[in-house]
């Protein structure tokens, strides 16, 4: 039963993961890029935890911790960038 | 027994995140693109989450799964909140329907 749910569930996560990634690119201002590779990060914690389930190997739960906090604090400092003016 | 419960979690927390990543595609500006992506992404790592914690119900896996699901919950209230504020400060576009604009005069649509 799991061997196959958590295939799909990996290629349902990796299929929205490419679908976040087409607004990255075509994004038309920068916040929208912003929040989209906000949500490209959560999309690969989760991909991690998934396999974390998979394999049974408990430390790839502590690489889901440390992409969400990385991810955190990336989107607060694009953030900080954009009010203080952007890329002008 | 308990592995199909699992099993739906998982489904529910990836058919969750395909809607956040087809909203993010689809919806007409930032903020609304934004409720679809945070509110959808973390309400599907914690389906996620609970999948993982029924297939492997160990004390370390508990735990970390936890902390994860509690430090997504917060940080993800705190990121929406600072995008938002600096798309707004920086008179991003809104949607041509949107009824209500409370951004002070001056900022919009620059």
């Amino acid at each position: 039963m799991l061997n196959t749910v958590i295939p799909i569930t990996l290629a349902t996560l990796a299929v929205a993961a490419v679908i976040t990634f087409a607004r990255v690119l075509l994004g038309p201002t920068l916040p929208d890029r912003v929040v989209s590779i906000d949500l490209v990060g959560v999309l690969i914690v989760g991909i991690t935890v998934v396999a974390a389930a998979g394999t049974g190997v408990q430390a790839f739960l502590d690489v889901a911790l440390v992409i969400a906090l990385i991810s955190f604090v990336g989107t607060v400092a694009y953030a900080r960038y954009i009010e203080r003016g952007g890329p002008s | 027994m308990s592995d199909w419960i699992a099993g739906a979690c998982f489904l529910a927390g990836a058919t969750l995140a395909l809607l956040a990543g087809v909203g993010v595609l689809r919806m007409p500006d930032v903020f609304t693109r934004m409720q679809a992506s945070t509110k959808a992404s973390t309400l599907g790592l914690a389906f996620l989450l609970v999948g993982l914690t029924i297939v492997q119900p160990d004390l370390a896996i508990v735990m970390r799964a936890g902390i994860i699901g509690v430090f997504m919950m917060l940080t993800s209230a705190v990121a929406a909140h600072v995008i938002a504020r600096a798309a707004a400060m920086t008179g991003a576009p809104l949607w041509e329907g949107t009824k209500v604009d409370e951004r002070p005069a001056g900022t919009e649509d620059t």
